[in-house]
């Protein structure tokens, strides 16, 4: 199978496709980021025709306009502050699930395994929607304890509509992506370098601190990378979930390309996002590779 | 095996986190009450209603059809991608095939609503399936590349030498022997095709509903406990799915 025809024959066909409707659209958006807005939304013409002829009308000004407005700069440190705790919080839930099952003989494995997968595979918007059941203000679950502590005189807790609820809703659809690169992780672990710490006199807290955790940190880095991207650009779960002031960039975009239809200064902000969502997905595989040294 | 009890417990407690919600859903999908608050007693009123709702019909079958359409597509081109992987240096593919799942979905969904509204294709049924079929190429190719890895080289070769053509060798030896993994990146691309809702919301013209985008505006403006009967029956489905994959194919599960 060596002929040369062959590998185009194959490989040609889906990567003609992906050129097409991944590729070029991506490009498409890039020149669209430095175009002026349509008048009645979407884009203006690509060409001028003034006394000097016809030419490309490409400006920098949406660029201008994004890093001159501190508004948007605020709305991506906040969208990466919630897609940090998010993260943070999944490795926190996720972490002794890995674990426990990475430890229970093989033949559980599988079955645990799946338990955790099982939830993922059911539609992500249902699963988003649920929590609005949960964290109503009358729901069975705060109700009876929003009614307990108004004994006590307090006020009742409001989840819902609040940036907690986004956070909540983040940490639950997300959570299957951190368990997974870390089970791969801690699977490999070879059993005996606990027995080995555990005959120098290490407790239960210092075998897990200084042998079990940095030796699953390319794990822990992976899921970091997996968590953290798609929940950066979110934007159903802080229309679901969040109040006004759970927004995130993933919505302000979804506001440009529909609302405001400022095609152009969507494209911007899609720009920043992917950049800086690869930027630090690129910073964990980096981290990741080292760690493995 | 070190399996503390502080150790269960944690893990429990994320199990219960795991399966809460779609537990609550279920049940209150037989609630009768148009709250979603209180518990007032048993009905199916909800489903009846689900079965005479047109919107929602229309919506679960162009869903049916978008899935069904690019996932063949999808698992066709994505067979293809992986086997190219596997196989040849193309430096351009595993690139192609990883970019769409690792950068944000939003900048897909957008850039696509650009570039269809260009080239003047109306949005609707067909701008779906072709935006579905790119975001399911690269699972597929993955799942079906790694599928290749675990292969013995030696048994192509061997047909091979007893003079069978690459093609031959190929259709009789070494599909038959990926087709789990085919299988399982078909499933798969099913699955998020029919699940997908964020490329969907930008590809889709006001005439193409499909389920994820009719349960959004119900989620958004009127919180029906329909929404929990339509939950609880695409829950079943998908569980159906799944039993029905791990059937054909036992440990594709765990590639999603």
């Amino acid at each position: 199978m060596g002929k040369r025809w062959h590998k185009w024959l194959i490989g040609g066909p889906p990567l003609l496709y992906l050129t097409v409707f991944f590729a070029i659209p991506t490009l498409i958006m890039l020149v669209a980021s430095f175009r002026h807005p349509g008048e009645f939304g979407g884009l203006a013409p690509i060409l001028t025709e003034d006394e000097a002829g016809r030419r490309l009308d490409l400006t920098t000004e949406n660029y201008v306009r994004f890093f001159s407005d501190l508004l948007y700069a605020q709305l991506f440190l906040k969208s990466l502050w919630y897609a940090l705790v998010t993260t943070l919080l999944c490795l926190l839930v996720a972490y002794p699930l890995a674990l426990l099952i990475a430890r229970s003989p093989k033949r559980y494995r599988d079955v645990l395994l799946l338990l955790v997968i099982l939830p993922f595979w059911s539609n992500f918007l249902i699963r988003v929607y649920a929590w609005i059941i949960i964290l109503g203000p009358q729901s069975v679950f705060l109700g009876a304890f929003n009614d307990l502590i108004g004994l006590a005189g307090l006020a009742p807790v409001q989840v819902l509509y609040t940036p907690a609820a986004v956070v909540i809703g983040l940490v639950y659809v997300h959570l299957p992506f951190m368990v997974l690169p870390l089970y791969a992780n801690l699977e490999k672990h070879d059993p005996a370098l606990l027995d080995a710490a555990q005959d120098l006199g290490a407790n239960a807290w210092n075998r897990f601190w200084r042998v079990t955790f940095p030796l699953s940190l390319p794990g822990v880095y992976a899921g970091g990378a997996l968590v953290f991207i798609p929940a950066f650009g979110i934007f159903a779960i802080p229309d679901i979930l969040g109040g006004t002031g759970g927004t995130m960039i993933g919505n302000v975009i979804k506001q440009q390309f529909l609302d405001s239809r400022d095609w152009p200064f969507g494209s911007v902000l899609s720009m920043v996002l992917t950049v800086v969502a690869v930027a630090l997905a690129g910073l964990a595989a980096w981290f990741a590779r080292r760690s493995r040294l | 095996m070190r399996r503390p009890a502080w150790l269960w417990a944690l893990a429990l407690a994320a199990y219960a986190f795991l399966y809460a919600p779609l537990l609550v859903v279920v049940v209150y999908s037989f609630n009768d009450s148009t709250m979603n608050a209180q518990w007032i007693g048993f009905t199916l009123d909800w489903y009846r209603k689900l079965f005479r709702n047109e919107e929602m019909l229309t919506a679960a079958w162009n869903s049916l059809l978008i899935g069904v359409v690019s996932s063949a597509v999808a698992t066709v081109l994505g067979t293809m991608a992986g086997y190219a992987m596997y196989r040849f240096r193309l430096r351009l593919l595993p690139l192609m095939v990883v970019a769409p799942i690792a950068i944000p979905e939003i900048l897909m969904g957008v850039s696509l609503l650009i570039f269809f509204v260009m080239i003047d294709l109306t949005l609707g049924m067909v701008s779906i399936m072709l935006a579905h079929i790119a975001f399911c190429i690269g699972f597929v190719a993955i799942v079906v590349r790694a599928r290749l890895a675990g292969l013995d080289d030696s048994l192509t070769e061997a047909a091979r030498d007893l003079g069978a053509t690459p093609w031959q060798a190929f259709r009789l030896v070494t599909l038959p022997l990926i087709m789990p993994g085919v299988v399982a990146g078909a499933l798969m691309a099913f699955t998020l095709s029919i699940d997908d809702f964020v490329i969907t919301f930008f590809t889709a013209g006001p005439d193409s509903k499909t389920l994820p985008l009719v349960i959004y505006t119900m989620v958004k403006i009127t919180v029906t406990p329909e929404v929990n009967a339509v939950s609880t029956l695409l829950m079943l489905v998908t569980l159906a799915l799944i039993l029905i994959a791990s059937r054909l194919s036992p440990g594709s599960l765990k590639a999603r």
